[in-house]
């Protein structure tokens, strides 16, 4: 059995990539799309595409009444959530299912043990699972907080049990800071997710993000397709991601990945999806969360694998076994992923939406481009300003650090600013290159490259300067009049067409992979 | 043509003139062998000496920005002969700077009195927006000559908050 029809509850980036697995597959794909989003590229690739409402996400991409009514409509037997929007919310399938549709994902259930990081740390400690130690329910008191801090050891994180992307999460140095960082992160968390549930554990100082991906059929088989060193991160959002990690070895992977499987299958999880360890400076590892659905950077295990996730994930819901056991699986080469935002590295990363003037995207050798934006298009604010993902692929790290660093050099985005000149800076650096790498790894880089801006041009720098002064009058004679300066009246525009848009942007945060 | 140009604050002359089918180019007094092709609209092809850039050209709310590779640069360009420009727009023309809105949001603080001198990349509006706060800061050295920005008020991309001279 397979799908008739496809609809794809999310846009950007993420639905193009599903929506030509569809078109790979014979399958009709339908796409949806609010306001803003009409001339976007999701709605232009697919062979159908329904509106569903006003730009913010509550009123379009949040809205399950609207999304289930236009598969309705469109006659979709199966809906992928892609990630962000409802993808984590157990409601949805919960929906999908009553209303006589496949949810391209795991069940409602497994979800919701997931969901809550303290319910999924009580089902990790029953499949023998280790995590990080610390208390398995909220804090009901500072002073029960005291006394999980004092026996597990100061430093510890405090975090909210419904968290994601760093909200509600406080470091606490030592017992006199922890009443004061307890209220602020349970205010936290009550105000980004409803929920002021509050947990305590062991602060890993200066830990790695290792992700290990799982894939489990409806029918009792799980397997794990290798790590995802996602080390790389800016305010607890991810940046870059390659895989493998550098520092996994045969034996560790396959030990992580056993854990993996045995986390995925004491959620009767299905489908695809991600376990997310923290790994110390001695290579333990700890259960973190699981994510899910499918991440953001799928592409770095598909390049490795050979596979391809959304026709697996799609294979996997229509019924169908896993095509291969654990023991078929090997990872090839390298791959790494940058992720392409609109925002500018000149004013702290602040979101620069806007008018897309030129696009002179990169391509040839190792090189995959999953791209939501074209030239011309306008980049609405309302939503996360992810535009594409430039992922290198390789015989080895090094091979691929040079390919990247060959493609951004010819990557141009023009009319806004994006972050692709970071990582130009993280592909030429020594930590990054030797994979000296762990969560605090950006942050020091920033804080270093300010330091090589104060020290001025070097003799390199001094003779572009002089051929871009020369550029900059050939073009006043050979190409008059000025590019189109539109970037400010397409940001106002963008703001009249949708009022609100501005608060719903604040949401951006809680809607990245 | 002869135009004053300035490269991320880098002051140079530039010469040109059209030789039959060739440019002759002397920049800061120096001759240079230049070979340029235009590719598309604000797309150039440069050969000096053999050797290649591909220059991108953007005009954006704070101003003209040229590109190569992955490195972005900010241009400001003047005919010293012409009385019109096409950077007036953005005032460089009488070394006045505008300090624009990049985005939409409400001025939080404004650190900074008219008549007073600044530095170069001294802060001197805090804008908020998207939660963030965000501080401008004066592109030059000079005297502040106005200040439009109000603390509290909500503000549009490209609205003048304050000019510096």
């Amino acid at each position: 059995m397979t799908f008739k029809k496809i609809l794809i509850a999310n846009r950007g980036e993420i639905a193009v990539r599903i929506l030509r697995a569809c078109r790979e597959l014979g399958i009709r794909s339908v796409a949806v799309y609010s306001d803003v989003d009409r001339a976007s590229l999701h709605v232009s690739k697919a062979d159908e595409a329904y509106y569903l409402g006003a730009p913010p996400a509550t009123e379009s991409y949040l809205n399950i009444e609207k999304i289930l009514a236009v598969a309705k409509r469109a006659g979709a037997d199966a809906i992928h959530p892609g990630y962000g929007f409802l993808s984590e919310n157990p409601k949805f399938p919960r929906a999908c299912k009553e209303a006589g549709i496949k949810f391209i994902g795991p069940k409602a259930e497994a979800m919701e043990t997931m969901g809550s990081k303290t319910g999924a740390r009580r089902a990790m400690e029953k499949a023998g699972v280790p995590f990080v130690p610390g208390s398995l329910r909220g804090l009901n008191s500072v002073e029960e907080g005291e006394q999980v801090a004092e026996r597990i050891g100061y430093p510890v994180m405090l975090k909210a049990a419904s968290g994601g992307g760093g909200k509600g999460m406080r470091l606490v140095f030592k017992r006199e800071e922890l009443r004061s960082a307890l209220e602020s992160a349970k205010s936290e968390a009550a105000r980004s997710f409803g929920d002021d549930e509050v947990y305590v554990e062991k602060a890993i100082v200066n830990p790695r993000h290792i992700e290990m991906q799982v894939l489990a059929d409806e029918h009792g088989h799980t397997v794990y397709l290798g790590e995802r060193e996602c080390s790389i991160q800016r305010r607890h959002q991810k940046v870059l991601e390659e895989a493998p990690s550098a520092i996994v070895d045969p034996d560790m992977r396959r030990r992580m990945g056993e854990v993996a499987v045995r986390v995925a299958q004491a959620a009767n999880y299905t489908n695809a999806g991600t376990v997310e360890f923290l790994v110390d400076q001695e290579k333990n590892f700890y259960f973190l969360e699981m994510n899910t659905r499918l991440q953001v950077e799928h592409p770095v295990t598909e390049l490795t694998t050979g596979l391809d996730l959304v026709h697996l994930q799609i294979h996997i819901a229509a019924g169908g076994e896993l095509p291969f056991k654990q023991e078929d699986i090997a990872i090839r080469g390298h791959a790494i992923e940058c992720r392409i935002y609109a925002e500018d590295p000149d004013n702290h990363y602040f979101p620069s939406p806007g008018k897309i003037t030129m696009l002179l995207p990169p391509a040839g050798p190792g090189i995959r481009h999953d791209s939501g934006s074209y030239e011309g298009w306008t980049v609405p604010i309302d939503y996360d300003p992810l535009l594409a993902k430039l992922i290198g692929y390789g015989t080895d790290r090094e091979q691929v650090i040079l390919r990247l660093q060959r493609a951004l050099h010819e990557y141009f985005v023009g009319g806004i600013q994006t972050n692709i000149s970071l990582f130009q800076r993280i592909l030429a650096d020594g930590d990054f290159q030797a994979a000296r790498l762990d969560t605090g790894y950006l942050e020091r880089l920033l804080a270093r490259e300010h330091e090589h801006v104060l020290e001025g041009m070097s003799p390199a720098e001094e003779r572009v300067s002089e051929v871009v002064a020369i550029a900059a009058g050939l073009f006043a004679v050979l190409d008059p009049a000025p590019a189109a300066s539109n970037a400010a009246s397409s940001i106002s525009e963008i703001i009249a067409k949708s009022a609100s848009g501005w608060k719903q942007a604040a949401l951006r945060e809680a809607l990245r992979g | 043509m002869n135009y004053d140009v300035s490269v991320d604050g880098k002051a140079h002359r530039l010469e040109l003139a059209r030789k039959g089918d060739q440019w002759e180019c002397k920049l800061d007094g120096r001759a240079v062998p230049v070979d340029p092709v235009l590719l598309r609209r604000n797309v150039l092809s440069l050969l000096i000496d053999g050797v290649s850039y591909e220059v991108r050209r953007e005009q954006t709310v704070s101003g003209l920005r040229l590109s190569i590779g992955s490195a972005r640069y900010a241009v400001e360009l003047r005919d010293p002969r012409s009385l019109h420009s096409w950077q007036t727009e953005s005032g460089s023309a009488e070394g006045k700077k505008k300090i624009v809105a990049p985005m939409p949001g409400k001025v939080v603080r404004v650190l900074v009195k008219q008549g007073a001198e600044v530095q170069a990349g001294q802060g001197v509006v805090v804008v908020e927006a998207m939660k963030m706060q965000n501080e401008l800061k004066s592109p030059k050295q000079g005297i502040v000559q106005k200040v439009m920005a109000v603390e509290g008020a909500t503000v549009n991309a490209g609205d003048v908050l304050l000019i510096v001279e």
